[in-house]
């Protein structure tokens, strides 16, 4: 993860179109601006990012659905359960899979596990729409990349 | 067997905090007279889509409606949105 970046993602394990599933994973940094003021003395990983890991995991899967050809935005979440404390150092396996295929939306379910145990899960909806520029493509492409993404990228930009 | 309107008309109820059930008519349109806004329409359209079995084709008739080729009442004054949900189910039927 970089935290400040906003990369709550550091690699994507696997996607199937079939199952419509994705699993990554991701180590929260052992030091962080973040946790100087989350908290000073008690450091913790902020539950809105572990959502937004969450959302980045199903995120990756509707892009990989959608070929590339589509950008997802997150639009809300539901049933949001944060279970317990995640601490700086520990290593978490991200798992999504698609709900519902709408018409510019998708439904997805994900979560996200430490150590074999459940640590945060939700239902999380993104609008999706065309990607609004081939230079905003061409960085997610990349990204994906750099990420490992397994299966076929395409070379839009 | 509850008809089209009234399980649309309680799922807009029950996504829809501020809009009664009482309120909803079948000439109600969703946008101009219940105020239904895009973000509350999608949580809609996934809970039809959900109970009826469809894909409501939201950005196709955004599409048509943006381009001149219909209007909003079309499909967003309620009667005619039912009407839509059952010619896509007997769609799906046949």
């Amino acid at each position: 993860m970089r935290l400040e970046y906003f990369q709550l993602i550091d690699r994507i394990l696997a996607v199937s179109l079939e199952d419509r599933t994705i699993r990554t994973e991701a180590t929260v940094p052992t030091e962080s601006t973040i946790f100087q003021g989350h908290f000073p003395g008690m450091p913790l990983m902020p539950g809105v990012l572990l959502l937004e890991a969450m959302a980045q995991t199903a995120g990756w899967l509707v892009i990989a659905l959608m070929k590339f050809e589509r950008m997802p935005f997150f639009i809300g979440a539901n049933g949001v359960k944060l279970r317990r404390f995640v601490m700086p150092g520990e290593r978490l396996a991200g798992e999504a899979s698609l709900v519902h295929d709408g018409s510019g939306f998708a439904v997805t379910k994900a979560r996200l596990a430490g150590d074999g145990k459940p640590v945060c899960e939700a239902e999380i909806r993104f609008r999706t729409v065309p990607f609004p520029n081939e230079e905003f493509r061409a960085h997610v492409e990349a990204w994906a990349r750099q990420l490992a993404f397994p299966l076929e990228v395409p070379r839009h930009g | 067997m509850s008809s089209t309107f009234d399980t649309v008309a309680n799922i807009i109820a029950e996504t829809c905090d501020d809009i009664s059930r009482d309120s909803i008519k079948p000439e109600s349109h969703a946008i101009n007279d219940l105020g239904i806004d895009s973000l509350d329409f999608l949580d809609i359209a996934f809970a039809i889509d959900k109970a009826f079995g469809i894909k409501l084709p939201i950005e196709r008739w955004t599409q048509e409606v943006n381009d001149g080729k219909a209007t909003t009442e079309q499909y967003f004054v309620l009667k005619n949105l039912c009407a839509r949900i059952d010619d896509l189910v007997a769609a799906r039927s046949a």
